[in-house]
């Protein structure tokens, strides 16, 4: 078993940010492409095959480009890691929530914890599907999973920022789930102290 | 011509629907309708987009989620699968020279898509049966939230739609096999084998000897990218048909006065299960039915043969296996789905799409240069959106299937804006888009469009709109917006107002494709193709005077 601290400090807007940059950089490229084919392909007096060697690397490209997304995001983000060695990780707190009639029933309120802290929350489900995901305070997600009814439902996380988070459900359960949501109810301190 | 003139009979008086055989009739019918169920499913987009940006009272929120679960099933089942229907149901005998098996088989799946689309579109509507397509179990069957009877009805309009692509499906294979009366004995297990990629696979692993003379396929490859997704089609109605019926029990059970445990499923399984038929739409025939018509309008805007049509086949067969083994990328949020199912199929098999549908991608361009200079006609800008909507959508989906991101992607406005919408908008709609107007002089015997400047309008207006509200949806998910949720307070006004207004550009693009089709065939011309063809039924073309 390992401890929190083989966790990196890499939090979720980070990834977001720098997945923004790429395919935004990428959108930008393809889009320019398709638009000088676009150009060049009503222009030209001599109609040639396109060579092999273009061909070529366009599909050595493309596989290493498939493969090596998933080895790059494994050894970056850090919940990779969590999520396929779940065993190798121990944590130093669990949740046990429940959801029927979407509700949430949690063990307390506030949810207290510490940063640095590994947490599991445990969740489950007594009738339909749900989503467990916890909020920031502007909104932006730190995470979620699936809740579905006869599953164990169970995710371990490092916090590494401060804040009161907000729970919502985050997969449709009919119109009467709308409002799955419970605000400011996590709170988690850096400085050690439960606000 | 006056307007009226012209919006009566048509540009220039061009249009003669006495003149069309019956085959020609039945492929306009399809895509008529599915023009039709397009508008629905646009309009449906619309009422949301604007219902994101202000909850008008009209509207409750138990219809919104009602029109949430019609609008893909009728963007799909009715406007999709109505065109692809109908136009395959044309080129595959008008590829392979020979007539359709069966026109009355047709006639059938025109009719049941038709009718069974609307049966569950109003049924949403009236009753506002909002279970979702995703159908997690046991929310279909949550008889707090959705009457019975609601659901019987929806659950039976879905599977009229499956019967009728089953049908479709029969038709289209006994089309490439059988022998027409009066011809020499076909080899059914030869076309067969090439329709499905054997002869190609067999080729890889045979060695020939240097002398020995290359064999033909013995059907083009448009028709084998056809018969290939109809596999897959085969097999999507047999889960989704098969889950109807288990959705269905329970209704019956709870209509006759007693519940049924709803425990004895198990919704994991059901979801693997479920997600394996879906799947094999979205990662399945859709993909396959876009690269082989991709092939085949390169072909026809270039008159030239497809190059490297050999590998473009085996990257056919690889997409076909691939779309059995990549499910489980919807799964990578679900705890209990074992890791190596999330690694090997969530992760690295749907990575393969990339290659699969890059190749696709880079024949249809090679084919396409290698004959320039081209004119930039309006079938050849369509297919080059196709392309690049494509090229947007798919590495965007292979970004949300993986473990580490999709913890923070799964479920937001990211994954139904850059990839779903993209995909369908500008990648499957542009492709379809650019099939209708190569198409349309052929299946009208030489009708005139009647306005260029429509068409390029409706060219940028679909491009931008398209893309603009992909986009604008995208960045709302990536601030934490989730799909399937309504923004009540407002926290994502902007780029919803934003993703409205990209969303009224689509619109406006559709109105100007539609008056530009009305004014093209008139009035008389569109009433004409729904009366019956005094040809013979097995003539594809009319004969020439």
């Amino acid at each position: 078993m390992v401890g929190s601290a083989s966790l990196l400090a890499v939090e979720t807007n980070t990834v977001l940010w720098g997945q923004t940059l790429i395919y935004t950089a990428y959108v930008l490229v393809i889009t320019l492409l398709i638009g000088w084919f676009a150009i060049g392909v009503t222009k030209g007096s001599e109609a040639r095959p396109v060579p092999s060697w273009v061909f070529y690397s366009f599909v050595g490209f493309l596989a290493v480009v498939g493969v090596s997304l998933h080895i790059v995001t494994y050894n970056t983000i850090p919940w990779s890691e969590t999520e396929l060695h779940r065993g190798r990780f121990e944590p130093t707190q669990t949740f046990v929530i429940t959801v029927e009639d979407h509700e949430f029933a949690l063990p307390s309120e506030p949810m207290n914890i510490t940063c640095g802290e590994t947490v599991m929350f445990s969740v489950t489900s007594n009738d339909l599907t749900y989503g467990f995901g916890l909020f920031r305070p502007d909104h932006s997600m730190i995470m979620q999973m699936q809740v579905n009814p006869g599953s164990a439902n169970d995710i371990i996380w490092e916090f590494e920022e401060e804040g009161d988070l907000t729970i919502k459900s985050t997969e449709y359960s009919g119109p009467a789930g709308t409002n799955m949501t419970i605000p400011d109810v996590v709170h988690v301190t850096c400085d050690g102290s439960v606000s | 011509m006056t307007i009226t003139e012209t919006f009566l009979n048509g540009n220039e008086n061009a249009f003669k629907p006495k003149s069309l055989t019956p085959m020609q009739k039945l492929s306009l019918r399809f895509v008529i309708i599915g023009l039709v169920y397009y508008a629905f499913a646009a309009i449906e987009g619309m009422i949301m987009r604007i219902y994101q940006v202000e909850q008008v009272g009209v509207i409750s929120e138990e219809q919104y989620f009602g029109i949430l679960t019609a609008h893909p099933l009728v963007g799909i089942f009715g406007s999709t699968y109505m065109i692809v229907f109908g136009a395959f149901l044309f080129l595959v005998p008008f590829l392979m020279g020979k007539p359709l098996w069966s026109y009355k088989m047709a006639l059938y799946t025109f009719w049941l898509a038709t009718v069974g689309t609307f049966v569950f579109w109003f049924d949403g509507f009236i009753s506002h049966y909002a279970p979702l397509y995703t159908l997690y179990w046991p929310l279909p069957a949550d008889f707090d939230q959705f009457h019975p009877l609601s659901g019987a009805i929806f659950i039976v309009g879905i599977a009229m739609v499956m019967v009728g692509t089953g049908l479709f499906v029969i038709n289209i294979f006994k089309t490439i096999t059988y022998t027409p009366e009066g011809w020499d004995p076909q080899p059914a297990g030869k076309l067969l084998a090439s329709a499905l990629g054997l002869t190609a696979w067999t080729r890889v692993f045979k060695r020939r000897k240097k002398t020995e003379e290359k064999e033909e396929h013995a059907v083009s490859l448009p028709v084998a990218a056809i018969a290939r997704g109809s596999v897959d089609m085969a097999l999507n109605v047999i889960i989704i048909t098969g889950t109807g019926v288990l959705i269905l029990v329970y209704m019956v059970w709870e209509l006759f006065g007693s519940s049924l445990e709803t425990t004895a499923v198990d919704s994991l399984l059901y979801k693997n299960w479920f997600w394996w038929g879906l799947d094999l739409v979205a990662d399945g025939l859709v993909l396959i039915f876009v690269a082989g018509t991709w092939y085949l309008l390169a072909s026809l805007i270039t008159g030239k043969e497809v190059p490297m049509a050999n590998l473009a086949r085996l990257a056919l067969g690889v997409e076909l296996v691939v779309s059995w083994t990549v499910w489980s990328h919807h799964l990578l949020s679900d705890q209990s789905q074992p890791a190596m199912l999330k690694v090997a199929s969530g992760e690295m098999v749907t990575a393969f799409e990339l290659l699969t549908q890059g190749l696709a991608f880079f024949i249809t361009l090679a084919c396409l240069w290698s004959a320039r200079p081209l004119k930039m006609t309006n079938e050849l800008k369509f297919l080059l959106g196709g392309l690049l909507g494509f090229a947007l959508a798919v590495p965007a989906g292979i970004l949300q299937a993986d473990v580490g991101l999709n913890r923070v992607l799964h479920n937001t406005q990211w994954i139904v804006g850059p990839h779903v919408h993209v995909a369908i908008l500008i990648g499957l709609s542009m492709t379809l888009y650019s099939a209708i107007y190569l198409l349309l002089p052929i299946l009208t015997n030489g009708a005139k469009l009647y306005s260029q400047k429509l068409a390029t309008f409706h060219f940028w207006a679909h491009l931008i709109g398209g893309i603009g509200m992909g986009a604008f949806m995208g960045m709302a998910g990536l601030q934490g917006m989730l799909r399937r949720t309504i923004d009540v307070e407002g926290t994502f006004s902007e780029y919803m107002i934003l993703a409205a207004l990209s969303g009224a550009l689509l619109i406006a693009a559709l109105v100007a494709f539609l008056v530009n089709i009305v004014m093209t065939v008139g009035l008389k011309g569109a009433l004409g193709i729904f009366q019956r063809s005094e040809l013979d039924v097995k003539e594809l073309l009319p004969a020439a005077e």
